[in-house]
């Protein structure tokens, strides 16, 4: 016979499975999970409540997010799950995963480095190059092609690349 | 136009949070106007992605200010339902783009003071203004940092960038002083730990711009008489036809979403 406790558990851990599934629009490599901009997943009887942490205040990417939430939840068996925003604390580079800083570089996005100013002038950071491995690379653009990424360009291979941004 | 405007009951706390959010969606909005005009297309990204952090920051501030409130208004309506005496954003931000420079230099003198601004709201005894501030703080040191290394470039660059930047720095010089203004109904949050009291701030900005401006081999201009009005409604001729741009299509179509 099943306990109540571990039906529940049982359940939780389903919900956060299928939440977890959801990745990145923009950045398709990692889930939300990987990135930290999952938080939590309380489930209350048959209603499944998740809360996410958005990365930028204007990311476009948040609303799609939540939608592929509900969705994912829906298909895993949870009717009209609720997804609730969480300002605080506010999210940081610091909450993505060892597997998915992995996940970028391999990508093609340099992971974001923790020690990095966000006030020093002129580009104080070190920054690898995620194809040759160089760090003989250079700031194209502080604001890249999406809120959270920096354009680089690698003197040695040539290349350019996206950065994630220390945040 | 079609639709009546909105009405708002100006509490102390909603009137701080609407000027809070007026600032970022109408410097936003301004810097969306260079989408697709910028100088080089990295510029054209970049401005449009602080347009987004600030348009993202005004929307929670909306949020919440719409919240305190109590009443139907939401952030849609506060945006997009109330006439120009009704905005209380600084009038430095609603000044026109003009050229690069002109653009660079307002973005610099409030980025600075944002940047200040929003650290200092971080320990707000208000949950949700502190919650924001966080998370907009990290996105004003970029603002910032992309606003101080442009003005060097231009500043420290030709004959023709050095005089925009400089006769930028003095056309919007007059603008900055209504940044560290307060009144009586801000005063009183201050004094609750809720509201940032922007006046000690100044010390730390001035030093901000004045090493920025000398690195760049600018001066700032001499005269301290200082231009104010936006927080009370009492705005420039520019901020009726940014608005009549930014509401045509909710005026239009009234309550239209996605």
């Amino acid at each position: 016979m099943v306990s109540v406790l571990e039906r529940d558990s049982e359940l939780r851990r389903r919900a956060w499975d299928a939440a977890a599934s959801v990745v990145d629009p923009e950045i398709p490599v990692l889930t939300i999970a990987d990135l930290g901009v999952l938080r939590d997943v309380v489930v209350d009887g048959d209603h499944v409540e998740v809360a996410i942490t958005p990365t930028y205040s204007g990311c476009p990417a948040m609303n799609m997010i939540a939608l592929e939430i509900e969705i994912a939840l829906e298909r895993a068996g949870f009717h009209h799950p609720t997804v609730r925003t969480v300002l605080s604390p506010a999210w940081t580079t610091d909450w993505m995963s060892e597997e998915g800083r992995q996940k970028l570089r391999a990508y093609g996005i340099a992971p974001p480095q923790a020690a990095s100013s966000r006030r020093a002038l002129f580009g104080a950071q070190a920054v690898a190059c995620p194809q040759c491995g160089s760090e003989n690379t250079e700031l194209l653009s502080e604001f890249g092609s999406t809120s959270c990424k920096a354009l680089w360009r690698c003197r040695s291979c040539r290349e350019p690349f996206d950065y994630f941004k220390c945040h | 136009m079609a639709t009546a405007n909105i009405e708002v009951s100006e509490t102390p706390l909603v009137l701080y949070a609407l000027r809070r959010a007026d600032d970022a969606l109408i410097l936003g909005h301004r810097l969306s106007e260079w989408c697709g005009h910028a100088p080089m297309l990295e510029e054209d990204m970049a401005l449009s992605n602080i347009a987004l952090d600030l348009i993202g920051q005004a929307r929670e501030l909306y949020s919440y200010a719409a919240k305190a409130e109590g009443g139907d208004n939401d952030e849609d309506k506060l945006a997009y339902l109330r006439d120009v005496r009704q905005y209380r954003n600084l009038l430095l931000v609603e000044q026109p783009n003009g050229d690069f420079a002109q653009t660079l230099v307002r973005q610099f003198f409030y980025s600075a003071f944002a940047d200040l601004y929003w650290r200092a709201m971080m320990t707000s005894r208000d949950t949700t203004l502190a919650a924001i501030a966080a998370k907009s703080e990290k996105e004003s040191a970029y603002h910032l940092r992309h606003a101080s290394e442009w003005l060097i470039r231009l500043g420290d660059g030709t004959d023709e960038s050095h005089a925009r930047a400089q006769a930028a720095i003095d056309h919007l010089w007059a603008f900055t002083g209504e940044m560290f203004a307060v009144d009586d109904g801000a005063r009183g949050l201050i004094h609750a730990g809720i509201a940032v009291d922007p006046g000690p701030l100044r010390g730390r900005w001035l030093q901000t711009i004045t090493d920025v401006v000398s690195e760049a081999t600018l001066v700032l201009p001499q005269n301290d008489w200082m231009q104010q009005g936006g927080r009370a409604g009492r705005h420039s001729e520019h901020l009726g036809h940014l608005l009549s741009e930014l509401q045509s299509i909710q005026r239009t179509f009234p309550g239209l979403t996605w």
